[in-house]
């Protein structure tokens, strides 16, 4: 009946008018797609370490970048103050006896990346643009990886400048400073992966974080217990075959394997055969993971 | 203790996919176990050292930190504790159900597995698994009580619950051995001590010391979480 009685549709005034009221068109350059991914590479690699954000937000990410330095920092001070002439620790080892800095940074701020646009539904808003769902995978992962990659080369970056003020053998430093890189972006790849497709699964954060932490957690613990097993009951020939189980021990025993390098405690280093499972395995984590995170966000 | 919050968190905690992450933990824990029985045989020193490390040490931790912080986190979170602040109910009811759910689901997720894992590995021997088992429940109550407190006052509580369990009772605790007066796990482990034969399991913090401490980390942990609940503000998210 209001339809009626307010009568705007009444045929008498045909003169139907625009009225210019002053808006103006966008006329300046449209960046392209490309910009935008990087925008919002650039945004998140940010937000990882809670920069641009605000100040409770930076302390988590901020305090894991502290602990992960400092062990490397100090011994540099050390091996310098009394002339050992070498660090006590090889470049990839540091990072296997730190991995669980790694895994709490991954789990603390991959949610952080994916899980609030889930839950406050800015996913839709993001694709509304001509962002497409697969560049928005590949800058949140880009990103992630990135953040990582940043946390654990900072250690290798203090080792090796430390082992140049210390004048300590050039040749060795680098070379090993070199196997410190490339097991920190093993780290990155397969630790961003993992961590980016769980905190994709639920819009809650705390829960990300919690089955994150769990994964790496409980896999290095049951590792542990059958690597234990093995060496007690005498199964050392195949003892390796464990390190599959948990991402931090994979990477620790390829470097080893890739570059010949001395294994610590009680892990063996792979054959050839292993090492090359163990290769084709991290590809494919690494591969898979993003390839689940694309199909993950082609419908929200 | 009211019925209907208890409900509520319980279904907020298990409900949909997430219970299956509670799930994952002892069903993990009970085929390890089996695999180590089937290749290493009834051996004493492997059934403590997963009992122990991998049951008491990981999983009890983990579950009471899901618990914990689950069952008041998110809620406060994404802000929706309000509508459950808002009836006239006292906080400290509140924070009772959350707590009684909680360590439910330490009991149920973490202290049971740990029994079965027990009877698997080494039987009813030398009060072995009994000993465990009892730890496991005592260290999930207090687990419990003090990450729902971390829960309530904390956006990070999952991060700093792991920190505390896993960096300061563990990592800390091997270098500096003060630190294991204030372990969770070792004070468990003291009752688990008592109670299996001499000599099988051993914990660094005396008996009458951890008793107490106990008590105090547990009421203690649920009387400030209700007193922060008391004054909650609710803030935007970070």
């Amino acid at each position: 009946m209001s339809e009626h009685m307010s009568g705007v549709r009444a045929p008498e005034n045909p003169q139907d008018v625009i009225h210019d009221i002053g808006y103006r068109h966008y006329e300046g350059p449209r960046l392209s797609t490309a910009y935008a991914t990087r925008s919002l590479y650039t945004s998140s690699l940010r937000g990882a370490f809670g920069l641009g954000r605000s100040g409770k937000s930076k302390i988590l990410p901020m305090a894991m970048v502290v602990i992960m330095a400092l062990p490397a920092l100090i011994m540099v001070a050390v091996s310098i103050y009394i002339k050992s002439g070498k660090l006590p620790v090889d470049y990839p080892n540091y990072l296997t006896d730190l991995q669980f800095v790694t895994a709490v940074f991954t789990a603390a701020q991959a949610p952080v990346l994916l899980s609030r646009d889930l839950r406050f539904m800015t996913v839709p808003l993001y694709f509304s643009r001509p962002l497409r769902s697969t560049d928005y995978v590949r800058a949140k992962y880009a990103a992630m990886v990135s953040a990582v990659f940043i946390l654990t080369l900072l250690p290798m970056l203090i080792m090796w400048i430390g082992s140049m003020l210390g004048s300590m053998d050039f040749g060795y430093n680098l070379k090993h400073f070199a196997f410190g890189v490339v097991a920190a972006v093993l780290y990155a790849l397969l630790y961003a992966g993992l961590g980016l497709l769980i905190a994709s699964a639920t819009p809650r954060r705390g829960f990300g974080v919690a089955a994150i932490i769990a994964l790496f957690m409980v896999s290095e613990g049951v590792a542990g217990a059958l690597r234990g097993v093995l060496h007690v009951t005498g199964h050392q020939a195949s003892a390796f075959w464990i390190s599959m189980l948990n991402p931090g021990f994979l990477i620790d025993s390829t470097v080893a394997w890739m570059f010949g390098l001395p294994l610590r405690g009680p892990a063996a280093v792979p054959t050839t055969v292993g090492g090359i499972v163990f290769l084709a395995e991290m590809v494919l984590l690494a591969v898979g993971t993003y390839a689940l995170l694309i199909r993950r966000y082609r419908k929200i | 203790m009211n019925v209907t919050v208890a409900r509520l968190t319980a279904r907020g905690l298990l409900g949909r996919r997430r219970g299956l992450l509670l799930l994952a933990l002892p069903v993990l824990l009970l085929a390890l176990s089996a695999l180590i029985r089937g290749v290493a045989g009834q051996d004493e020193g492997t059934a403590s050292s997963v009992l122990g490390g991998l049951a008491i040490g990981t999983m009890v931790p983990l579950v009471g930190l899901v618990a914990g912080t689950g069952a008041i986190g998110p809620e406060i979170d994404d802000g929706s504790i309000i509508y459950l602040l808002s009836k006239p109910q006292p906080r400290w009811k509140i924070i009772t159900s959350k707590l009684v759910v909680a360590i439910g689901c330490s009991i149920v997720f973490a202290a049971l597995p740990t029994y079965f894992a027990g009877l698997i590995l080494f039987g009813t021997f030398e009060n072995l698994t009994l000993g465990f088992t009892i730890a496991a429940l005592i260290a999930g109550v207090a687990y419990s009580s003090l990450f729902l407190l971390l829960g309530v006052v904390s956006r990070h509580a999952v991060v700093w619950g792991l920190m505390y369990a896993l960096l300061w009772e563990t990592v800390v605790g091997q270098y500096v051995p003060g630190a294991q007066t204030l372990s969770v796990h070792q004070w468990a482990l003291s009752i688990g001590q008592k109670i299996a034969s001499p000599g099988v399991i051993s914990s660094s913090v005396h008996l009458p010391t951890a008793v107490p401490l106990l008590i105090v980390a547990t009421l203690g942990g649920a009387w400030l979480a209700s007193a922060r609940l008391t004054r909650l503000t609710l803030a935007g998210e970070e």
